[in-house]
């Protein structure tokens, strides 16, 4: 998983059937120190995430699938998994 | 998912039994800033996308999924047509 802020949403009326009803997120992939890495890009959310927030995205089909809708085997690539409160580092 | 413009068509008679019935489109994956990056691909329409459209769409086995129980040979199918794209956070100024 990849640690992400989430910086916005994104509103498509017209979407495959397994996506409908779920809120779909732009996160911008962040490092540690928050600074940005790579692209943003679109994850879908079950925790009802804010925009602003650093949650942590899986990038993987079948686990984004099953995290954001609780069914497998939906066109999903990204979902949010968690949303973090704190980091700790040694 | 990933933001990409849809930028062609692609007509291709002979092809995988699978791919019969399949509207093939040609787009260009996005950045953030909706700036092109990367190079264009050609995906499989399942939302009835057009040319010139702002879509997103899904990579890998997932996006064969949204015509199964069909096994369809794609890695890149378009799984929506944007509305909109809010932008409420700007990452810039702040770093934590």
């Amino acid at each position: 998983m990849i640690l992400a802020r989430v910086i916005g949403n994104v509103i498509a009326t017209q979407k495959e059937k397994g996506l409908v009803g779920s809120k779909i997120m732009l996160v911008q992939p962040v490092g540690l120190e928050g600074e940005q890495q790579g692209s943003s890009f679109l994850a879908l959310d079950a925790l009802d995430a804010g925009v602003g927030d650093l949650v942590v995205v899986v990038q993987e089909g079948w686990s984004a699938s099953t995290a954001a809708t609780s069914v497998e085997g939906r066109a999903i690539d990204a979902a949010i998994v968690a949303v973090v409160d704190t980091i700790d580092l040694d | 998912m990933r933001l990409a413009k849809v930028i062609g068509t692609l007509v291709a008679t002979i092809k995988d039994p699978e791919l019969q019935g399949a509207k093939l489109l040609v787009i260009q994956p996005l950045d953030g800033q909706h700036r092109p990056s990367g190079k264009p691909m050609v995906s499989i329409d399942a939302v009835g996308a057009g040319v010139g459209e702002l879509v997103f769409w899904c990579r890998g086995k997932e996006s064969s999924f949204p015509f199964s129980p069909r096994e369809v040979p794609t890695d890149c199918t378009i799984t929506g047509i944007v509305d909109r794209v809010n932008v409420e956070y700007d990452i810039g100024s702040r770093n934590r």
